[in-house]
């Protein structure tokens, strides 16, 4: 066990306004080759020149051929309806748009995408009956530039009629839900049970069953570079040629090139050297790029694409939600006997390709850091009106974990237990390794009680608890929370079969293994270059493989050539290629390493035949190869190695022409499932434990961390300065699912965090900095003993903050009250706001929560106007009026009795949203009520609203009572839900203005006083 | 006044990391795309189009600001500098950028064309930053990969050896 | 994510900027710095016909103190933070201005513009309703000026008639015996306020302005009120604002915020005050 610490001991994590507390970590120029050689050392990165200087090639960097022409999506503003018809007449009278895309194109030439269970679901490219979630792409035009297609976009006329939701997770479920996938039958598209060990006897044994209910929520690393990709259908039955953003799995490739219909040895993917972050996101670009591709088609040109930020948080991903059930056995001295899961799993309005993995890339190592014998788990697959899931940092980690450790803080706590205990007696022991988990993991080495002691020890807990003692007797709100997380790597592409019960998986057919390429070339002047299928987004893989191959030939990494774009059609790749599961430093660099080796057995038998001695005893050194025997009689490596290109004729007995190794490497312990579902889902585990101290500001409800250690374990490090640097990222994404991370719906399915200031991201002012320590257990099973690290700050750090927080507002507060993320008003509430009613009652028009289901904003309130009921029930009646008194109203004509449709422009300040719309007038009951209702598309959405107006004479006048329901949906609710609201109460309040005006047309009266004027010279408030 | 028709496409001329440099657009264009798709400044990056990310920050006439919420007819006639032109002539690297490699201040790269832009004007407005003055610069920038640290200190790495080097 | 076409005339003076506003009407969008609607035109939430550009006329690229600060319409955020001895002549100002956005937007951002744009959250509308101030509008038909509380007249709306420029706004100077204070809770650094309170007392009253919760900055005007009397017309204060529930924050919680922090601020500056 190696032990490194950084950064220096007694640093302190307090936010920034605390002042300066960095510690510089120095120059890393005069970093040089260790004991071990360049691996292992914090090297500077070879990315980055290019990208200091605005030299890097990301897709959209990269230039097009002439005649490319830009692509904008047509997306659905409803959560759930039925697409009737389309028209995109107007969007191809628009100068300069070559064609649209739409449902008929996609039917006629492409196939649904494969899915992951087997259940009667279509998911197709776009929309070809029913959209299923807000945002969904319906049509696809294409033009001369972004901005024509942007126009011609807003001019497509999609006739939808608008269904019943399912948004949550409870409703989907429920009996009577409205239905995603018709043939199905039901919104649950999987539903799978495990045993494992015997649980049953476990719990009847257990001293105490510690049960909770959690959620996880839906977010997203939302990487700054959202998705790219330029599509050229190929003349001649060539197929497609793709260059995207994709990242991997390079399973889907299989996946569009059936949907496409196409050998998949004619759809050609091809990316690019730079990419913009990606965290698991980019997989989600895969539909898009078979979009693209059947657009080049019909368009007869290359079409490029770039998603703009909007599209990105509505439509490209997200984590998959989860409500979870997870209770512990536990015996008298904390001892987890079994677990028992019942999980259920929003992935959204289709199961996207590789959804449901988001269970069983975890299951394996469902008992996490513990040697618990008994697992039980239920895993239920929802739909539901929302965004399909997908791969985000952490894939099924946070979800898990946030369950399993919330439940051991519980089990400290109802047991009376110090936390740190309750670890100590669950841990896998340091000589079990490795050690195989009851549902299949075999987590290969660690030492769980070592890293836990290094961030008691240098994280310095003792102080932290004196820190809360003496806060808590202050009044104050302080508390600690602990994580341990075991975080996979290497992913087994077997472990999705999981989801089939052992009779299908042996009808289709086993799948296992993980299976790594990399290429290493020597050229005419003995020029090392390297080429992997690893596709980055600037974990700096080109940085570690040349330090890695670097020292198999005696070079500096400065003299490796690393090329890490990718191209389907000419590099080494396979199934499990891409960049996810973080599987570059245990597969990839380990593979890397492995045909850079047999590429140095080569040279040192060439080398070995010049210098008179055995291949073995060639050492590589300084750019030279010489005996083990005579150091002093040194052959240049270029030299040797440039030799077999120009005199093959020389090469000794045995040796081919050509010095270019590929390498493919799988992990030997990837089995498939076997027949009692046991799965050993990823190839290494590391281990990460995390200490949380924080506190919460009793006025306001924020957070402020005080410090945050985090110990890991990734086996042998290549790069620390790299690790450290996955650890930072991890984890200020993990602090923002913790704290502010959401993607919003409202209850009738309308997305609401359609942009950077609704969906929160953390800021350099919100991330304070970790402690980082490491412990190395090298692996025995990848090739250099590395693991993957990036992604354990995703699983361990929420859950870490959450256990903090229930630390810190005690037990009074219910556990399952714990929800991310942790808004400080959220917070707030858990403390308990003294909420007293006023003295007078307000003025203000009231609002109610809406109802589960039920259209998002409900408004009720009365107004005074000074017509007379009979007036003004006579202008809703007479269409010439009504047309007046509707707000923005431009035509109005009759389709049916008291049914018109009308062209609508509502306005809010510099805000203007053109709507064509259908008003209805019903239950009439003159002249006392009557229900107004209205909706409405257009280029920025679709608005409906219903209301009942009950009229009683009042004075002279009339009391006007309503009482409305509004439902906003698309961009306009996706960027504006903070002022929905409002803006709704502002039309409303026009509405009613004009009604009054309107109906006193004739009369001498003034129209009344507005309800925001009236109450404005109220105990003195001015506005 | 000046008039930019709609539909037309019309000059716009400017000095784009002491270059002079110009071409044609729409009045719509943002100075963003202008940069990137008409003069070849690939290192502005577009990340939001909302002015939030920060991402294709760079200075105008010395300020730095958002290329996305700035039309390119407006910056007409102006003097721009991306991060194509921040390492002095003859020199791979700046002092800046230097820190940026040296401290590992990131890693997918694409937010931080705009965060060196953002640096550059800031340290010469305040050469002596705290590192809660560091912050509140970068809290108008969004960097997913890093967490921010590596690059607050490297901020205040080269706050520190210029401030070394006038002494 | 690109804005609809429109047709772009740049001013080169104010009164270019009004014979254009003359000619366009509701047609036109006056742009100063942008920071608020080339997001709204980027997103297509706004199509005007002509956007009048007026960043670069220099007689509207001022600040001047003339007992009252009057900030023109191109003149920046920035430009107003680094105005000196702000802090004694407006601290309400001073202390606002860095919750406002990030140096990056106030780098361009304008005051005029922020208080034009009127967004319920925004901090500038919070101070100058709370300092009291004016907004001039100037037309072809002349000039206007109006007091903030008349200018604002709900949710991104005001009273500017379509021909109208924002000339410039004038902030009241600090009065003697005066003291000032700002406090804002928002989800991260630099965000629309959850909640945002600007207060200004004297010997004699308390003016608290309250941003985030009504549809514009709203403004209690109280004599001067300490303990039971403070809490009891902060609470009233919370509950006629109308808060609303969104996703980042609920109306229960904004009105403790009101309470509460109204009450922290208040106490603070009439502590000041008497110290």
């Amino acid at each position: 066990m190696r032990v490194r610490r950084r950064p220096a001991p007694g640093i302190d994590c307090k936010p920034p306004s605390s002042g300066s507390r960095l510690v510089s970590i120095g120059s890393d120029a005069s970093v040089s080759p260790g004991a071990t050689g360049w691996t292992g050392q914090p090297f500077e990165r070879r990315e980055d020149a290019a990208l200091l200087t605005g030299t890097g090639r990301f897709a959209d960097d990269l230039g097009v051929r002439p005649g490319t022409l830009h692509a904008a999506f047509v997306r659905s503003p409803h959560a759930h309806a039925r697409a009737r018809a389309i028209d995109v007449s107007a969007a191809l009278a628009v100068p300069g748009v070559r064609t649209v895309l739409t449902g008929e194109d996609i039917r006629r030439w492409a196939a649904p995408f494969v899915v992951g269970v087997k259940a009667p679901m279509e998911h197709w490219c776009l929309a070809v009956d029913k959209v299923r979630y807000a945002g969904e792409p319906v049509a696809l035009v294409v033009a001369g530039n972004r901005y024509l297609a942007e126009d011609a976009a807003d001019l497509v006329r999609v006739d939808y009629e608008p269904l019943p939701v399912a948004v949550e997770i409870a409703q989907a479920v429920a009996e009577g839900a409205a239905l995603l996938h018709e043939a199905v039958g039901s919104n649950v598209v999987s539903d799978r049970s495990f045993v494992y060990g015997d649980p049953d006897r476990a719990f009847a044994a257990a001293t105490h069953r510690v049960r909770l209910d959690v959620r996880y929520p839906r977010n997203s690393c939302t990487p700054i570079e959202c998705f790219v990709a330029v599509a050229e259908h190929l003349a001649g039955g060539e197929g497609y040629d793709v260059l995207s953003n994709f990242m991997g799995p390079f399973s889907l490739q299989a996946v569009m090139a059936l949907a496409l219909k196409v050998p998949s040895s004619k759809l050609r993917l091809r990316s690019p050297r730079d990419s913009g972050g990606s965290f698991g996101v980019k997989q989600a670009i895969f539909p898009y790029v078979v979009a693209l591709c059947l657009a080049s088609r019909k368009a007869g040109a290359p079409v490029k694409w770039v998603e703009d930020r909007l599209e990105h948080l509505s439509a490209a991903t997200s984590a998959t939600g989860r409500a979870s059930s997870v209770e512990a056995a536990v015996d008298a001295h904390g001892r987890i006997l079994a677990l028992d899961y019942d999980q259920i799993d929003d992935v959204g309005g289709y199961l996207r390709a590789p959804e449901p993995a988001t269970f069983y890339r975890m299951h394996g190592c469902l008992t996490g850091a513990y040697d618990i014998p008994s697992l039980r788990v239920r895993n239920r697959v929802v739909v539901t009106n929302k965004t399909p899931a997908g791969l985000v940092r952490g894939f099924g980690g946070p979800q898990v974990y946030f369950a399993l450790e919330r439940v051991v803080h519980e089990i400290a706590r109802r047991l009376q237990l110090d936390p740190l205990d309750v670890f100590r007696r669950n841990f896998i022991p340091r000589a079990a390794f490795p050690y195989r988990a009851a549902a299949g993991a075999l987590i290969d080495s660690g030492d769980y009680h070592g890293a836990l002691e290094l961030a008691v020890r240098d994280g310095a807990l003792e102080e932290l608890r004196t820190r809360r003692a003496q806060a808590r007797a202050q009044g104050r709100l302080y508390g600690i929370g602990f994580a341990a997380i075991v975080e996979p790597s290497i992913s087994n592409m077997g472990y999705i079969t999981t989801v089939l019960t052992p009779e299908a998986r042996a009808r289709a057919g086993a799948k296992n293994g993980a299976i790594a390429t990399a290429t290493v070339s020597i050229d005419l002047l003995g020029g090392v270059a390297v080429t992997v299928a690893s596709v980055p987004q600037g974990q700096g893989h080109a940085t570690v493989l040349s330090q890695v191959v670097a020292d198999v030939f005696g070079l500096h990494p400065d003299d490796i050539a690393v090329n890490v774009e990718l191209d389907t059609q000419k590099d080494a790749w396979s199934v499990a290629s891409g960049n996810y599961s973080s599987r570059f430093a245990g597969a990839v660099a380990g593979t890397a390493h492995l045909a850079a080796m047999r590429l140095r057995h080569r040279v040192a038998a060439i080398a070995a035949a010049q210098l008179n001695c055995a291949p073995a005893d060639v050492v590589f050194a300084g750019g030279k190869l010489h005996s083990r025997a005579a150091p002093d009689r040194a052959l240049h490596f270029a030299r040797v190695a440039s030799g077999p290109h120009w005199a093959p004729a020389l090469l000794p007995e045995g040796q081919v022409p050509g010095l270019r190794e590929t390498a493919f490497w799988t992990p030997e312990q990837l089995a498939a499932p076997d027949a009692q579902d046991r799965i050993n889902t990823s190839a290494a585990y590391g281990f990460a434990f995390d200490i949380c101290a924080l506190e919460i500001d009793r006025a306001t409800g924020s957070v402020r961390i005080d410090r945050y250690v985090t110990a890991h374990d990734a086996g042998r490090l290549l790069n620390p300065a790299l690790a450290d640097g996955q650890i930072r990222g991890g984890f200020a994404q993990a602090l923002g699912a913790a704290l502010m991370e959401d993607f919003a719906y409202s209850t009738d399915g309308a997305f609401l965090s359609g942009t950077f200031a609704d969906y929160l991201v953390p800021t350099a002012a919100e991330v304070p900095e970790p402690m980082i320590l490491h412990i190395e257990t090298p692996s025995p099973f990848t090739p250099l003993g590395a693991k993957g690290l990036g992604e354990g700050n995703s699983m361990s750090t929420p859950v870490c903050i959450a256990n903090a927080l229930a630390d810190a507002l005690g037990p009074e507060v219910a556990a399952e009250a714990i929800a991310l993320p942790m808004t400080p008003s959220k917070i707030l509430a858990l403390i308990g706001m003294a909420d007293p009613p006023p003295a007078k009652p307000p003025t203000a028009a009231s609002a109610q929560a809406p109802k589960s289901g039920g259209r998002a904003l409900a408004m009720s309130g009365a107004v005074e106007l000074k017509a007379p009921p009979q007036a003004v029930f006579d202008v809703l009646l007479d269409p010439a009026a009504l047309a007046a008194v509707i707000p923005g109203c431009h035509a109005l004509s009759a389709i049916g009795e008291h049914r018109y449709s009308a062209d609508v422009t509502l306005g809010i300040g510099p805000v203007r949203a053109r709507y064509r719309a259908e008003v209805a007038l019903s239950e009439i009951v003159a002249p006392r009520t009557l229900r107004l209702a209205g909706c409405g598309t257009g280029a920025l959405g679709s608005a409906e609203g219903s209301g009942r107006v009950t009229l009683s004479p009042a004075g002279s006048g009339t009391r006007l009572e309503y009482e409305y329901e509004v439902s906003v949906g698309g961009k306009v609710a996706a960027v504006g839900g903070r002022m929905l609201e409002g803006a709704a109460r502002i039309v409303l309040g026009q509405l009613f203005e004009r009604l009054d005006r309107r109906a006193l047309l004739g009369t001498d009266a003034a129209p009344a006083e507005s309800a925001w004027k009236r109450w404005l010279h109220r105990l003195g408030i001015t506005q | 006044m000046k008039r930019f028709e709609r539909e037309g496409q019309h000059r716009v001329d400017v000095t784009l990391n002491g270059e002079r440099a110009g071409a044609h657009c729409e009045p719509r264009m943002l100075l963003s795309d202008f940069l990137r798709q008409q003069l070849g400044a690939t290192g502005v990056h577009v990340g939001c189009e909302h002015g939030v990310c920060g991402a294709c920050t760079v200075r105008i006439d010395g300020v730095a600001q958002r290329s996305c919420l700035t039309l390119a007819v407006a910056a007409d006639g102006r003097t721009i500098d991306t991060v194509e032109g921040l390492a002095p002539a003859g020199q791979e690297l700046s002092d800046l950028q230097q820190a940026f490699r040296r401290h590992h201040a990131l890693q997918c790269g694409f937010c931080t064309p705009g965060i060196l832009m953002s640096a550059a004007e800031f340290l010469e407005r305040v050469p002596h930053p705290d590192e809660a003055q560091v912050r509140d610069l970068l809290s108008g920038h969004l960097c997913r990969c890093t967490g921010y640290t590596n690059i607050v200190r490297a901020i205040l790495d080269v706050a520190r050896a210029r401030g070394a080097e006038r002494a | 994510m690109k804005p609809a076409a429109f047709d772009y005339i740049r001013a080169d003076s104010a009164d270019e900027a009004v014979a254009l506003l003359a000619e366009y009407g509701d047609d036109a969008r006056v742009l100063a710095g942008g920071q608020s609607l080339m997001a709204v035109l980027n997103m297509r939430l706004a199509q005007p016909k002509a956007l009048i550009d007026i960043h670069r006329a220099s007689d509207l690229n001022r600040i001047e103190d003339d007992g009252a600060l009057r900030v023109r319409a191109a003149a920046t955020q920035a430009a107003l933070m680094r105005y000196a001895g702000l802090e004694h002549k407006a601290p309400l100002l001073a202390q606002a201005l860095p919750h406002l956005g990030h140096f990056q937007t106030r780098n361009r951002g304008t005051v005029c513009g922020s208080v034009a744009h009127a967004d319920p959250s925004a901090e500038l509308p919070l101070c100058l309703a709370t300092l009291d101030g004016e907004v001039v509008l100037r037309s072809k038909r002349g000039r206007r000026s109006l007091k903030a509380r008349m200018f604002f007249t709900g949710m991104l709306q005001t009273a500017r008639e379509p021909d109208e420029l924002i000339e410039e706004v004038r902030f009241p100077r600090l009065s003697t015996g005066e003291r000032q204070g700002f406090v804002e809770v928002s989800m991260r650094h630099g965000d629309f306020a959850i909640v945002a309170l600007a207060a200004v007392v004297s010997r004699e009253a308390v003016r608290l302005g309250v941003g985030g919760v009504a549809d514009r900055p709203t403004v209690a005007h109280w004599p001067r009120l300490e303990g039971a009397a403070l809490d009891d017309a902060l609470n009233q204060l919370a509950w006629e604002l109308g808060a609303q529930d969104d996703h980042h924050a609920s109306a229960v919680y904004r009105r403790h915020l009101v309470r509460t922090l109204g009450r922290q601020l208040i106490s603070r500056l009439l502590r000041e005050q008497d110290a």
